[in-house]
């Protein structure tokens, strides 16, 4: 059943992809690498009248045209139904198995361990292929696989104009089945190829419209920005290996507690061992999470596709850092400096997003933005030591962010890709399905009670509150404040989309809801919402904990977040509510009874609403000391080192020389007889003065 | 004054000075390098015979008998191609006669 639930998706890619590779070859006849010319011939004959044109126009058609034009002109590929109903059917299946898994481990506790076969065996070092199925893959794997299945469902709408199909699909089973191999991995090596794998499919999905240079930009800059955490998580893996001599999680985790106190040396410094290993490891969290510092790839992601926004970037992939978190938790529960470093960053960012979400007016940036802000909570819960409450939050999270990205996603097409919320308003009237299910996300991500949001999030507040570590009070104001943040941008976008006049009456008229099959995934989503919080309050942050993740997750003798927010003070319980309410009055406040009052306080606060408008210049402060010296760097070795250096001396400038030297030798050979045997009586002259007084001295 | 071995050996050198001038400094026709080659190899004879008579050898005579049988037969060969590529280029002028330039 597990081997059914990881690979079935892999097959999906592996078939979907096939499906496109054959359709492109009956695209661009004679264009592939594998056609020859004959081959191509064949297919155009196999398919008479989808393409009459030559294949260089066509191919430059796709090149200038901008990608909607294109949308209209070019058929969609062969194969492509065939491509959505398998991969969407096997997804499907793998979810349906996902939740009998999840009942199976969870509750009945059947933990598993289906070996697969021996990946790398080389001395010491040894790493299996396994899938770990224990509840916390197990919460996982219903995550991804829910999510996913849905996504795959609703992009059959969301993308029915798209001449890619087979492509698109092809790519998010593969996805899925990285973040698969990811979540059941059983060792560190195989969660980095999961790791990987998602970062590999994510630069794939966010530069999907390759013929738009921003997503292009957007998906380069996605793959490197995840390159510097990889570089620390790599670092991290290593460092285990080093400290334990073994990758797998078994054994890592019975040696880490002989590990405390031991220190490794680090650029000539005693550091603490397992501190520094789970500071790596945390940055490798940091990059796929995108926390603070590392987190300006996320909103730039959103060039991609929205089911891609709703699955990768907001509900599985970014939070694979978390899992890694949790997963990792016997190593980090016994690095508490480790702890309160990831307290902080994940505090910093729960806040940092929020007020950058505030003014933002792209609808899936705003969205984007409260995934990296969620995504803070999360890490805050990890860093308090309540890895099962992060689980509770990222388990609800993935539920209403991928219903708001996919109701977002609604309400792109139905205003004809705008994704502007100034230019919209009014859309309840129009879109009455899509206003309700946003509403319901809305309700969940900001706390309603009894939504699913509302658990998690109070839940995540409490830790921080009753949190022992340093930056735990931080935490707690932080997130606390993020709460207000959230419920304001939130209620900001239903206000903005939904209410208040239509921005352009002509788009409004023309807006109209979306197909069946993108309104069945919210419909799921939403009812998820709701759903997630109250059955699974006691066994993700309640008494239920220990029998429901038992040895998956590790507390420490000392750690007892989960027992203590049980006592928590009503004021502070009640304080995220009393957040979301604020928020929501204010929202209410500023965009329905006096709009005029947000456009009056930009104007007075200027320089703050430029700040928080242009994300706190992080991009720019990047450009200033990463990109230009880099650049400036490369071109130092291009121009100086390449083109001067090695081209001037090195193998270029040899030949160069040799060329000079045979220039001025063909100028000797003139072609006229005399010089020839001018040139041998002097030779002749030469040897025989030669011979009489070399040899002639001998005599 | 007798007439001794230097004085036969002076001739030939001048004689093969003349053959060596001749195809330097000559531009006109292939023939007369043709026939400074003769001249070289009729200063060679000389030498030989010269010394031929002063050691009392008579293997030098026969040598330069060697050397003017040779000598006839290159001469045959050069004017034979000589003829062929006037046919070819119109012309044996040795300025024309560039073709192995680099």
């Amino acid at each position: 059943m597990y081997q059914a639930i990881v690979f079935l998706p892999l097959l999906g890619a592996i078939i979907a992809g096939a499906i496109a590779l054959v359709g492109a070859r009956a695209r661009f006849p004679g264009k592939g690498p594998v056609a020859g010319p004959e081959n191509g011939s064949v297919d155009h004959g196999a398919h008479p009248g989808e393409h009459h044109d030559a294949p260089g126009v066509h191919g430059s058609a796709v090149i200038h045209s901008s990608f909607h034009e294109e949308e209209m002109h070019e058929p969609a590929a062969a194969g492509s139904r065939a491509a959505e109903l398998i991969t969407t059917t096997f997804l499907m299946i793998s979810m349906i198995l996902s939740w009998i898994a999840f009942v199976d481990v969870g509750f009945a506790h059947h933990d598993a361990r289906v070996p697969i076969f021996t990946w790398i065996g080389a001395g010491d070092l040894k790493a299996e292929w396994s899938l770990r199925i224990d509840t916390l893959a197990a919460v996982m794997l219903v995550v991804v696989n829910t999510v996913s299945a849905f996504v795959h469902l609703y992009s059959i709408g969301y993308m029915h104009e798209d001449p890619y199909r087979p492509r698109f699909f092809g790519y998010l089973s593969m996805f899925t089945f990285a973040m698969l191999m990811l979540v059941t991995a059983d060792n560190l090596v195989q969660l980095f190829f999961g790791w990987e794998g998602v970062g590999l499919a994510s630069y794939l999905l966010i530069g999907f419209w390759y013929q738009k240079p921003e997503a292009n930009a957007a998906a380069i800059k996605a793959f490197i920005v995840n390159r510097v955490g990889d570089f620390g998580f790599a670092l991290g893996i290593f460092a285990v290996f080093m400290l334990t001599g073994a990758v797998d999680f078994d054994t890592v985790f019975a040696q880490a507690p002989t590990l405390t106190g031991k220190t490794l040396n680090f650029f000539g410094w005693p550091v603490d061992a397992l501190t520094i290993t789970c500071l790596f490891l945390f940055m490798g969290a940091m990059g796929k999470s995108a926390q603070f510092l590392l987190h300006t790839w996320l909103p730039d992601a959103m060039e991609g596709p929205t089911p891609v926004s709703a699955l990768i970037h907001a509900a599985t992939m970014v939070t694979a850092g978390v899992f890694m978190v949790a997963r990792l938790s016997p190593l980090f529960e016994l690095a508490p400096n480790a702890k309160t470093f990831v307290t902080l960053i994940g505090a910093t960012t729960a806040l940092f997003a929020a007020t950058i979400g505030l003014v933002q007016n792209d609808i899936k940036r705003i969205v984007a933005y409260s995934t990296c802000s969620q995504l803070g909570y999360m890490f805050v819960a990890m860093g308090v030591g309540a890895y099962s409450i992060g689980m509770f939050h990222l388990f609800t999270h993935a539920f209403f962010k991928a219903l708001l990205f996919l109701g977002s996603g609604s309400v792109i097409t139905a205003m004809h890709h705008e994704q502007d919320i100034r230019k919209m308003g009014g859309l309840k009237d129009r879109l009455p399905y899509t206003y309700i299910v946003m509403i319901i996300g809305t309700l969940s991500l900001t706390g309603f009670p009894l939504t699913a949001g509302y658990f998690s999030k109070d839940a995540v507040i409490e830790a921080a509150f009753v949190g022992t570590n340093p930056m735990a009070l931080y935490a707690f104001i932080c997130t606390v404040a993020a709460a207000l943040l959230t419920s304001f941008y939130s209620w900001r976008l239903i206000f903005k989309t939904f209410h208040g006049e239509p921005h352009d009456r002509k788009h409004w008229r023309d807006a109209h809801e979306s197909p069946m099959v993108m309104l069945i995934p919210l419909g799921v989503l939403a009812a998820g919402s709701v759903l997630a919080g109250l059955p699974f309050k006691e066994i993700f942050a309640g008494h239920g904990v220990e029998g429901f993740f038992r040895e998956s997750l590790a507390f420490a003798k000392t750690n007892h977040v989960l027992e203590e927010i049980h006592h928590v003070p009503l004021q502070i319980g009640i304080l995220p509510t009393v957040m979301m309410v604020v928020g929501f009055v204010i929202a209410w406040h500023f965009y329905i009874r006096r709009p005029d009052i947000p456009v009056e306080l930009a104007r007075q606060h200027e320089w703050l609403y430029r700040f928080l408008l242009n994300k706190w210049y992080f991009d720019e402060l990047y450009d200033l000391v990463f990109v230009r010296p880099t650049k400036w760097l490369g071109r130092l070795l291009w121009k100086g080192g390449d083109g001067w250096l090695i081209d001037g001396f090195g193998p270029d400038g040899v030949s160069a020389r040799v060329l000079d030297v045979t220039r001025s030798v063909v100028r000797l050979q003139t072609g006229y007889l005399y010089h020839y045997a001018f040139a041998m009586l002097i030779g002749a002259a030469a040897f025989i003065t030669w011979f009489m007084f070399a040899t002639g001295g001998t005599h | 004054m007798t007439i001794g071995l230097g004085h036969y050996l002076s001739v030939a050198a001048t004689l093969f000075t003349l053959g060596i001038f001749g195809i330097f400094l000559n531009r006109k026709s292939v023939i007369i390098i043709l026939m400074s080659i003769e001249l070289i190899l009729l200063a060679v004879n000389i030498n030989l015979v010269a010394f031929s008579t002063h050691l009392g050898d008579i293997v030098g005579q026969i040598y330069a008998l060697l050397v003017l049988t040779v000598a006839a037969a290159e001469s045959a060969i050069g004017l034979a191609i000589l003829v062929v590529f006037y046919r070819n280029r119109g012309s044996i002028a040795v300025q024309d006669i560039n073709l192995m330039k680099g």
